[in-house]
């Protein structure tokens, strides 16, 4: 039993701290958030240097075959340093589902060209009346000859705007929220038959509504096998959780840190406000969910994830004790921070939105608290062994 | 990172779980379950019988301690293992005031008489042991203590009153905490660390009943206790590094993770066959959702307590982070002997320790569950206050 980066996964840490710390410091920040485009294509160049883009994909299409372990890595210094770069959309989330489901054919002609940065993708999956459930689909797809044909709208799709492919998922069969046909089509994000309404987030990130008429796809781009994909979404939607809970930590340590310091500097009554005991104690409160919220994220990155319902159980209550965790170190970094940590210029209230808005990604707390329920209590496991009535 | 249990691992849980299943005895596990059931006071037997069988069989009685001592200096791993395979087993826990408390104290900064006449009977669980720390008037502030001991010759005179010392009532020796320079700059400079026989003439034990009805403290009283100068651990005066070094022994391995564990699958048992609203109670939303709640403190508790043990194995002693531990396990002990309480509806109200009747009453699972409410309200308190230990990790931790 270890917790110990292994001599490579140390490299990486390495690699992605120092990226952060000489291209994202706060100012440098601010301008690309504030550029028109929102992200920055010198650091997505930087990423493809670095091997980063490469970094689960497998060796045979020129990746480095890292494990969620090594995503963590890089997700979690991300979070340290805002980092705003679709790397969770294209390299996690879309990445993760065409090597999931693509063709031989479809593998060798898109993953190389993540990995070199020239591709980005977005997965549109979300739609109005969807929330979190991956399995309610309105978009349609019908056969017509050679080609599909979509009708639809998807929602909130994060790095859609800066996508060259986009991966739409269209139900090909089935009820609106029938598990089953359930298709994903991949397609360039100019394709006549899209329109995207692109936007900024709360948290300065970027994401569109898409609007799909008539969209015509050649059954050569649908992505694995028709009215099938519901388990790869789910499987990969679990995996870019993880990814986003490790995010998430990062963010944590900062928000938890910056507001210890800060409270060791600002005086009030002739002295640190840290001397007071009230504002300790909320600090060790915060410290306490971090390393909680750290353990649980270790639990689920180390927890069988190819056994689908240890994957489940494990992302839902990594998902729900983070989001818990989320919110009671962002609402006191706030309060701590006093007027600082209300305004916009403090970097403060910049770490607590995007936390936040982790919160919400890939269903928030209570929906991955129902989750979690639904796959721990639904029966109860018999035991043989003697058990007695003392709880203690 | 890796969690898994390697094949050595495997086979050392394989050698537990067939160890407890051949040796823990079924009388032992009736003893303790009926009297735990009608809310009995445990006799010395049933709390030491395991401690001695584990005593005779590899030093297991004394996970941590150095081979050399006659422990059984289990990695890390192995620690957690046995633990968990003991909780799952439900096997009487050892107690700690021997073996976690001042076992490490006695052969860490003990001269080699006293390793050779104390640490035997601490693994053997001959030897009974209890603690004398608080005082009435030193609780949280422990190096405010006043008990007094006062050299004449070859002997100190020790005099005072130590108050919550648990099992008191059983225990053959006593290691307190006394000062022995009352004109010490600091409070902490003038305390001394001395073993005490519970059998020499002057020493008083008086039961303190907590609000289950339980007997588990007690006050102990020092009139003109005559202390041979051999009993004195280490130097004069240097009594408090040698207790800041036993509380830190003693909060490691205080979460109890194995066993709330086992305490929420019993919970969840208990909630199966209980009904409300014409259903079982574990499909009430409300209820679940206080289990799953349980349950994800406490995994992510688990891995903070593996974290903190792959950073022991790595030579760095349980430090002020052994505070988190101890706040978080005692939260959801208490978490769960409420939710325990809470799944029995009425049956929480039969309160059978006060009577002599052997019967009976509710369902089997039933009895006692508000008595254990009732009673872990103690684990925020003891061990430093969880307001106390909030203040450490702000001191040790945080830099504050």
């Amino acid at each position: 039993m270890n917790f110990d980066y292994t001599e490579e996964q140390t490299l990486l840490d390495n690699m992605v701290t120092s990226f952060v710390r000489d291209n994202y410091d706060w100012d440098t920040r601010c301008n690309i958030v504030k550029s028109e485009e929102g992200w920055k294509e010198e650091n997505w160049k930087q990423f493809a240097e670095l091997g980063l883009l490469g970094v689960p994909f497998d060796e045979a299409y020129g990746g480095l075959g890292g494990k969620s372990a090594d995503l963590m890595i890089v997700m979690e210094q991300f979070g340290k340093g805002l980092v705003v770069e679709p790397y969770l959309p294209t390299v996690i989330l879309a990445g993760g589902l065409i090597s999931k489901l693509g063709s031989e054919e479809q593998k060798n002609s898109i993953i190389p060209e993540i990995i070199s940065g020239n591709a980005r993708c977005a997965f549109a999956y979300a739609e109005p009346q969807s929330r979190f459930d991956l399995n309610d689909v309105k978009t349609s797809a019908v056969l017509n000859g050679d080609d599909y044909v979509l009708n639809g709208f998807k929602s909130v799709v994060f790095g859609a705007g800066m996508a060259s492919h986009l991966i739409i998922s269209a139900r090909t069969e089935g009820e609106q929220r029938s598990e089953s046909g359930i298709t994903l089509f991949i397609v360039d994000t100019k394709s006549e038959g899209l329109t995207l309404q692109n936007y900024p987030t709360i948290d300065e990130y970027r994401a569109s509504e898409i609007i799909i008429e008539n969209l015509k796809v050649s059954k050569d781009n649908v992505l694995g096998e028709v009215n099938m994909a519901y388990d790869a979404i789910e499987e990969i939607v679990d995996i870019s959780t993880i990814a986003a809970c490790s995010e998430a930590v990062g963010i944590l340590q900062v928000l938890k840190d910056s507001t210890t310091e800060y409270c060791k500097n600002r005086k009030q009554f002739g002295q640190s406000i840290a001397k007071n005991q009230v504002i300790q104690h909320r600090l060790v409160d915060m410290m306490i969910e971090y390393e909680q919220a750290k353990s649980i994220l270790y639990m689920a990155v180390t927890a069988d994830l190819t056994n689908s319902d240890d994957r489940r159980k494990a992302v839902s209550a990594a998902k729900a004790r983070i989001g818990k965790a989320i919110k009671f170190v962002g609402e006191s970094a706030i309060q701590l921070h006093g007027g600082m940590g209300v305004v916009d210029e403090y970097m403060v209230s910049h770490y607590f939105k995007r936390a936040t808005m982790i919160g919400v990604l890939f269903g928030n707390t209570d929906y991955h608290m129902k989750r979690y329920m639904t796959l721990t209590q639904s029966g109860i496991s018999s035991s043989d062994e003697a058990i007695s009535v003392s709880v203690t | 990172m890796d969690t898994a249990f390697s094949n050595e691992d495997l086979k050392f849980q394989s050698e537990i779980r067939d160890f407890i299943k051949t040796n823990y005895p079924q009388e032992l596990r009736d003893s303790i379950n009926s009297k735990r059931k009608l809310g009995k006071e445990l006799s010395r037997e049933d709390l030491t019988a395991w401690h001695k069988i584990l005593g005779k069989h590899n030093g297991w009685s004394a996970p941590s301690w150095p081979k050399q001592y006659g422990g059984a200096e289990f990695t890390p791993t192995q620690k957690y293992i046995f633990e968990q395979e003991c909780a799952k087993a439900e096997c009487q826990y050892i107690m700690p005031f021997g073996i976690n408390m001042v076992g490490p104290v006695i052969y860490t900064f003990g001269n080699e008489e006293q390793k050779a006449q104390h640490l035997p009977g601490i693994l053997s669980g001959e030897v009974f042991w209890c603690q004398g720390y608080s005082e009435p008037g030193s609780g949280s502030d422990l190096a405010s203590l006043k008990t007094s001991a006062v050299k004449e010759g070859d002997h100190y005179i020790v005099n005072g009153q130590k108050t919550w010392t648990t099992m008191a009532q059983y225990a053959d020796w006593i290691f307190c905490l006394v000062r022995t320079n009352p004109d010490a700059e600091k409070p902490q400079q003038g305390i001394s660390f001395l073993l005490i026989d519970m059998k020499t003439p002057g020493v008083t034990v008086r039961p303190i009943k907590l609000m289950d009805g339980s007997h588990e403290v007690n006050e102990t009283w020092f009139d003109n206790v005559k202390v041979p100068v051999e009993n004195l651990i280490g130097q004069e005066n240097m009594g408090w590094t040698y207790a800041k070094f036993l509380l830190a022994h003693e909060r490691s391995g205080i979460a109890g993770v194995a066993r709330s564990k086992k305490a929420i699958e019993r919970i969840k048992q208990i909630a199966s066959s209980e009904m409300s609203y014409g259903e079982p109670l574990i499909q009430d939303p409300a209820f679940k959702a206080k289990i799953a709640a349980a349950e994800l403190e406490l995994s992510a508790l688990e891995y903070t307590e593996l974290r903190t043990l792959a950073k022991d194995s790595a030579g760095k002693g349980p430090g002020p982070e052994s505070s988190l531990l101890k706040i978080k396990g005692t939260d959801i002990q208490q978490a769960v002997t409420e939710l325990a309480m809470e799944a029995v509806g009425y049956y929480a109200n039969p309160h059978l320790g006060t009577t002599l009747s052997n019967e009976y009453v509710g369902p089997d699972y039933a009895t006692n569950l508000s008595g254990t409410y009732f009673n872990f309200r103690k684990a925020s308190i003891y061990g430093g206050s969880n307001e106390i230990q909030r203040n450490i990790i702000a001191k040790m931790v945080l830099g504050l």
